[in-house]
């Protein structure tokens, strides 16, 4: 049984592929055009036509809004999680502003600083800070206090202990990596002149079908590329945690 | 008393500086309305029937997409997860799918289903699904092996195994799934109805907007926000209760 | 060196520790047992400074420094540093503190594992890193809270000898929290035997036995055996009286 599961691991996955491919190869839907024309599409119009145009853009957005929560995220945590009082008093606006659904945000965002490039940062940073300055607040909290008494008692300051808070941010850093990935889509179909989520919508309207489906399957290797190049870093960073943890 | 002091006092704190820093001008009045305003605008609302209908149209396209992604998910999940070898197999397929943003779609949805509520329901069933199908999944796999052992040494069939430890193991893990899926089918839900136009309150945020009422674009958004936090709310409880057994709820008496 | 002057600890309405004055001189290796639960843990985190006195105080001669050494040693290293940035954490502001790590993990027999981490380590060589972490710090008071209880007896009896090589090596002085009486009496020159909670000092014995001590020999002593026989008395007669 056990020399059979990895090999499924891959069979499965090709074969749903394969099924794909052979039921709409014969495809005349409109909506569904065979794999294969959403392949060349795909090859015609990503590598490397519009990298330049949309999917530099896109990427650029997505990293200064997810940069800019994550520094805001960890600043404002660490003290809220060191004083219990200054965290009671933010949680409820905290929790009244993470529930606003994102969407709702955008005419917001549009109304107050134009429909430009810093309205798409702002916004993408916006979402993106709740789960990580949670988890902040959340990791802080849980430091050992054994940790904490060892710097008390060597004169270390506290914040020589603050490692150790750092496998819970980086939990928080990875969910609001995919709502930066959300949010970049979703701002750039409202209110976008170029990107990858405007390349999708666009093509919607203009009835170009495969460049529709090319564009979200592009999507959804994004999503997966940054996944995982999110799973390198944090394993670099955190290789001291998996090993005590092992 | 001293529990309800600070957040009370730092809201107040809040509004009070929004009130102030709209009333010297250093926000436009144009892009940030007074704070007294909002608040007015908000209780006109309340007597609105329009406004209700609109709340409406949101609450029952959060509700179908989040029952419809329920039904599909949570039992998926479990046959899946408490057979290993299915597990398996499915596992790099759910990895690759799950990080695909499910607003990709949203195109797609209006192709297939049009403008109404049905793609909105699309939307939203299809991004809950996966919070709910995962948690589910793990929740059956993740079973403490030490507790399913000792029920097979007790004489425990496998459908006896699944109703009495896998599934009661799994219950916590699913509630966490619903608390996300619930916050997850409401974003989507109000994202069909700003970029589609689907009738809700995403729609009317929108519509405020592009007529310039300013007051009711953010009276809408903050609605939008308390029943986000009302549901989170909800979720979060029923969670509590779910899990209050469970060994990562315990706190250590000290 | 180190006087405790009639502390008491309460938390709210319990009282945990009554009245404990004991003094400690220099070079003296103190030991504190009593029954389980009698506050050994608070007394020395309040010697430490980790918790304030209710009333009392804790006197210790001028410009003397000390150290403490927790029993729960995989949660007080740092699990990101590496054996030699932990050693060094104490002195990371002074200039001569890379001689001073790789003279304390010396001490303690673990030049080996200096670019190791905690993880890769056993319980008993975690616990010495623990040890060169305190020494490096170069304390004239050492403070050790039931610092073996977590290892496994062989281990034990290893760093018993350790923790007696350092004093030599160090000129420290010692002030040890166990509940294990054997080695109390092996490695104290005298024992503070509390009452149970809310404590008080029962009595303070001497420990007259030659030193070197040997885990064999000095357990063989006719010494040994009534001291350790007296000790346990003690406890066991305090426990009875609280049951009582």
């Amino acid at each position: 049984m056990r020399r059979v599961a990895p090999v499924l691991e891959v069979l499965v996955p090709l074969a749903l592929l394969g099924v794909w491919a052979l039921w709409s190869a014969n495809s005349d839907t409109f909506y569904y055009p065979p794999l294969t024309d959403i392949l060349s599409t795909f090859n015609e119009t990503w590598v490397f036509e519009r990298v330049g145009s949309d999917v530099v853009p896109s990427l650029l957005r997505l990293t200064a809004g997810y940069l800019l929560a994550v520094a805001i995220a960890v600043l404002v945590g660490i003290p809220l999680g060191l004083n219990a009082t200054a965290r009671r008093a933010a949680a409820p606006i905290v929790e009244f502003l993470r529930a606003i659904p994102p969407p709702a945000l955008l005419p917001l965002a549009i109304v107050v600083v134009g429909v430009g490039n810093s309205m798409k940062v702002l916004i993408i940073a916006f979402v993106c800070l709740w789960p990580v300055l949670l988890n902040t607040i959340d990791g802080i909290r849980g430091i050992d206090p054994t940790l904490n008494d060892t710097a008390r008692v060597y004169g270390v300051s506290r914040f020589a202990t603050l490692p150790a808070a750092a496998p819970q941010i980086f939990a928080g850093m990875r969910t609001s990596l995919s709502l930066a990935v959300i949010m970049m889509v979703i701002s750039e179909m409202v209110a976008s002149t170029n990107g990858i989520g405007f390349f999708v919508l666009q093509s919607q309207r203009s009835f170009a079908i495969p460049e529709m489906w090319s564009g979200i399957l592009l999507l959804g290797i994004l999503g997966y590329a940054l996944n995982l190049l999110f799973t390198v870093v944090e394993r670099r960073v955190l290789a001291w945690h998996r090993g005590a943890h092992a | 008393m001293k529990t309800w002091a600070p957040p009370t006092v730092a809201v107040l704190c809040v509004l009070a500086l929004w009130e102030l820093v709209v009333g010297i001008g250093l926000l436009n009045e144009d892009h940030v309305p007074p704070m007294t305003d909002t608040v007015a605008e908000l209780a006109n609302l309340l007597g609105d029937p329009d406004f209700w209908a609109a709340v409406g149209n949101t609450m029952q396209g959060w509700a179908l997409g989040l029952g419809i992604a329920a039904v599909l998910a949570i039992p998926l999940g479990i046959v899946i997860g408490s057979s290993a070898t299915a597990y398996r197999s499915v596992r790099f397929v759910v990895e690759f799918l799950r990080p695909i943003p499910s607003v990709a779609l949203v195109p797609l949805a209006v192709l297939i289903y049009g403008v109404g509520l049905e793609s909105k329901v699309f939307l939203a069933a299809f991004a809950s699904f996966w919070p709910l199908f995962v948690q589910s999944l793990y929740g059956v796999h993740d079973v403490d092996p030490v507790a399913t052992d000792t029920a097979r040494s007790f004489g425990l069939g496998r459908l006896e195994r699944l109703w009495r430890i896998k599934l009661p193991s799994a219950v916590p893990y699913i509630a966490t799934g619903l608390r996300i899926s619930s916050a997850v089918a409401l974003i989507l839900a109000v994202t069909a109805e700003l970029v589609i136009g689907s009738a809700g309150l995403g729609r009317s945020i929108n519509v405020a907007r592009q007529s310039g009422a300013i007051e009711l674009m953010y009276a809408l958004i903050i609605t939008t926000g308390l029943i986000g936090y009302l549901l989170n709310t909800l979720t979060s409880q029923a969670e509590r209760r779910v899990l209050h057994w469970h060994p990562s709820q315990r706190q250590v008496a000290a | 060196m180190l006087e405790i002057r009639h502390l008491s600890k309460s938390y709210g309405d319990t009282q945990a520790i009554a009245d404990v004055d004991f003094a400690v001189e220099e070079r003296e290796f103190v030991s504190v047992v009593g029954p389980s639960g009698c506050g050994k843990t608070t007394l020395l985190k309040c010697i430490a400074g980790l918790l304030a006195p209710t009333s009392g105080e804790v006197v210790l001669q001028e410009n003397r420094v000390m150290a403490l050494v927790f029993q729960e040693y995989s949660r007080s290293l740092m699990p990101w540093l590496s054996v030699r940035r932990n050693v060094a954490l104490p002195i990371r502001k002074r200039p001569d503190r890379a001689r001073l790590v790789e003279e304390a993990v010396e001490a303690v027999g673990l030049t080996d594992a200096l670019d190791r981490y905690p993880w890769q380590l056993s319980g008993g060589m975690q616990q010495r890193v623990a040890i060169a972490r305190a020494l490096a710090y170069q304390p004239q008071v050492l403070l050790m809270d039931e610092p073996f209880a977590s290892v496994d007896a062989q281990t034990r009896a290893d760093l018993e000898d350790l923790i007696l090589e350092v004093r030599e090596r160090y000129d420290v002085t010692i002030v040890f929290v166990t509940h294990d009486i054997d080695e109390s009496v092996y490695l104290s020159d005298r024992i503070v035997v509390l009452a149970p909670s809310p404590t008080t000092v029962k009595e303070i014995l001497e420990v007259d036995l030659p030193r070197p001590r040997d885990q064999v020999e000095t357990k063989e002593l006719p010494e040994f055996a009534r001291l350790r026989a007296h000790v346990y008395r003690l406890i066991k007669r305090e426990e009875a009286e609280v049951t009582r």
